[in-house]
């Protein structure tokens, strides 16, 4: 019976991709947040899995960390970002008491959380799922992709900043994706540059071009570059729809790029 | 400040201004202050590496430096360490990253395999004599902390840096990892705001790149009664040193990064000065 429900939880779900970053900090939970809602500019439906346990970001980057978790016959009921229910999202954010209370688990316990994650929650009918991890290649990225894998995701986006000192991590997260035969959608180079709003001087304050060289030597996709925006920033502090509120701002152009070329590949690979 | 430890033999030996021979020795070490962050792996890397050389090693002081993020290990790199043995006679290093066969060589180890990892480290690892033991953690509360403060609670660490950048995003982790160190009585040294604004080096104009949108670690610190101890600004130089394995406080001395990160240091010091003279008054009396 229960593996009967497990699996009708996720198969309305067309596709799913995993956002893994061997380095933290580099902007995983950004990039995820960033990318669903333009997937949901495009007109898709989206749901976002937080499987990072620690540091559960994203319910404050859509404004719902003061939502709760409500449970339904198929499990655990998702909480809807919009009136329209076009991005929904689960996250341990929103099972903890207090918002400052922290989540002191050792492996065991974390896995188990993410399996349940995994099969109860009823998300009914997505275009895509987007699963956001913590930082590096354990327990937590280990059991998301086990769990996953009958479900046969279409792959993982890697985030690196531009330094050498991430990008070096972020080589031993492709070998993960290599071992565990999860395909590899590309690379984004976030973090990449900063453009002064005063006199427009580009200033690389992570370096540049890493992620990209990354991308080449490891013959994957590379998606782009995102540079530094503090109106980006701003968005996911104060839970604003960066895509709708600020197109002319510098990372816009980028996240649209990246979307496009997730849709063109999700259509090469349906047709 | 010091804690004699039982003779072991050690197996592991810390890339160091000497590479030893294997050899039985009365190993002692000081209490360890422990560096940890809630968000931010970037930004503590930087910020362990260029605070352990010059800034807290000026000989004759004897600095170890652990890296225990298992799968992330950076310290290598940041170090100028990579293919080589040395860093300097009073500056030890030791990571899994120097276990590693290939830089692509991933470590994808479920928490048992870890804690075991880090008890080794910590077990088989020949220090020698040593005034600061740094470790490195990576982000998060769990096996790797769990550990770390458990391996360690007979050696009493000293405490606690925790590293933060500007945004709620960030601080709200922080102040996960507050709460963890209270839980596990980890004394709090401080916390340091990293990539606390940034001056365009052609205009001079300063941008808030990561806004302190709800005060910032400033606030939070008053709130929460923990000292802060200083704000670095962002610096594209410092990336560039941990890339090049260079000492940034060395190489970009006038930097206002360089300025904070010596009062962070010297604030530390002062901690872990006051630290000891009050365990020593409560040994003698």
């Amino acid at each position: 019976m229960e593996a009967a429900q497990e699996t009708r939880n996720l198969t309305g779900i067309r596709q799913i991709i995993l956002v893994l970053s061997g380095k933290g900090g580099v902007g995983k939970s950004t990039i995820s947040t960033e990318l669903a809602l333009a997937l949901r500019h495009a007109g898709k439906k989206v749901g976002i899995l937080d499987v990072d346990l620690c540091g559960p970001s994203i319910p404050r980057m859509l404004k719902v960390q003061d939502k709760a978790v409500h449970q339904c016959d198929n499990g655990w009921v998702p909480v809807f970002v919009d009136q329209e229910q076009t991005i929904s999202l689960m996250s341990v954010g929103f099972l903890l008491e207090k918002p400052d209370e922290a989540v002191v688990w050792r492996g065991p316990k974390k896995n188990a959380l993410i399996k349940q994650f995994v099969s109860d929650v009823a998300w009914g009918d997505l275009d895509y799922l987007i699963v956001d991890t913590p930082p590096g290649t354990s327990d937590e990225h280990i059991s998301t992709v086990e769990a996953l894998r009958p479900y046969k995701p279409l792959g993982a986006i890697l985030v690196t900043t531009p330094q050498a000192i991430s990008v070096g991590d972020v080589r031993r997260e492709l070998t993960f994706c290599k071992k565990t035969g999860l395909r590899v959608i590309g690379i984004v180079e976030n973090m990449s540059g900063f453009v002064c709003p005063h006199c427009s001087e580009c200033t690389n304050l992570f370096s540049k071009g890493g992620g990209e060289e990354l991308a080449r030597h490891a013959k994957v996709p590379f998606l782009g570059c995102v540079p530094l925006d503090p109106q980006l920033t701003k968005s996911l502090e104060e839970g604003q729809d960066f895509i709708q509120e600020f197109p002319k701002s510098p990372a816009f152009p980028a996240f649209i790029s990246i979307t496009q070329q997730i849709l063109d590949g999700t259509l090469a690979q349906t047709s | 400040m010091w804690r004699r430890w039982p003779e072991v033999q050690p197996r592991l030996v810390p890339a160091a201004g000497k590479v030893q021979k294997w050899k039985r020795f009365r190993r002692t070490a000081l209490e360890p202050a422990v560096p940890r962050r809630g968000k931010g792996h970037l930004v503590r890397d930087a910020r362990t590496s260029v605070c352990a050389p010059p800034g807290l090693a000026p000989p004759p002081t004897r600095v170890a430096l652990l890296d225990i993020d298992i799968c992330g290990p950076s310290i290598p790199k940041m170090m100028g360490l990579e293919g080589e043995q040395y860093v300097e006679e009073n500056l030890g290093v030791m990571s899994v990253g120097f276990l590693l066969g290939s830089p692509d060589d991933a470590v994808i180890w479920r928490g048992p395999k870890k804690n075991g990892m880090i008890k080794q480290f910590l077990r088989d690892v020949d220090w020698g004599e040593i005034d600061y033991l740094i470790v490195d953690t990576p982000p998060g509360t769990s096996d790797e902390h769990l550990s770390i403060v458990q391996y360690l609670s007979a050696a009493h660490i000293d405490g606690a840096v925790i590293i933060t950048t500007p945004q709620e995003v960030s601080l709200q982790d922080v102040r996960k990892e507050i709460n963890f160190c209270h839980k596990v009585k980890l004394p709090i040294i401080g916390v340091v705001e990293n990539m606390s604004g940034f001056i365009c080096p052609k205009c001079k104009n300063e941008s808030q790149i990561f806004p302190p949108t709800t005060g910032g670690a400033e606030v939070m610190c008053q709130d929460l009664k923990v000292p802060l101890l200083g704000k670095v600004p962002l610096d594209p130089q410092i990336g560039k040193s941990c890339d090049n394995g260079q000492s940034f406080l060395t190489e970009v001395p006038d930097s206002p990064a360089t300025l904070a990160y010596r009062n962070i240091i010297q604030r530390i010091q002062d901690f872990c000065g006051l630290h000891s003279s009050k365990e020593e008054k409560l040994a003698s009396s």
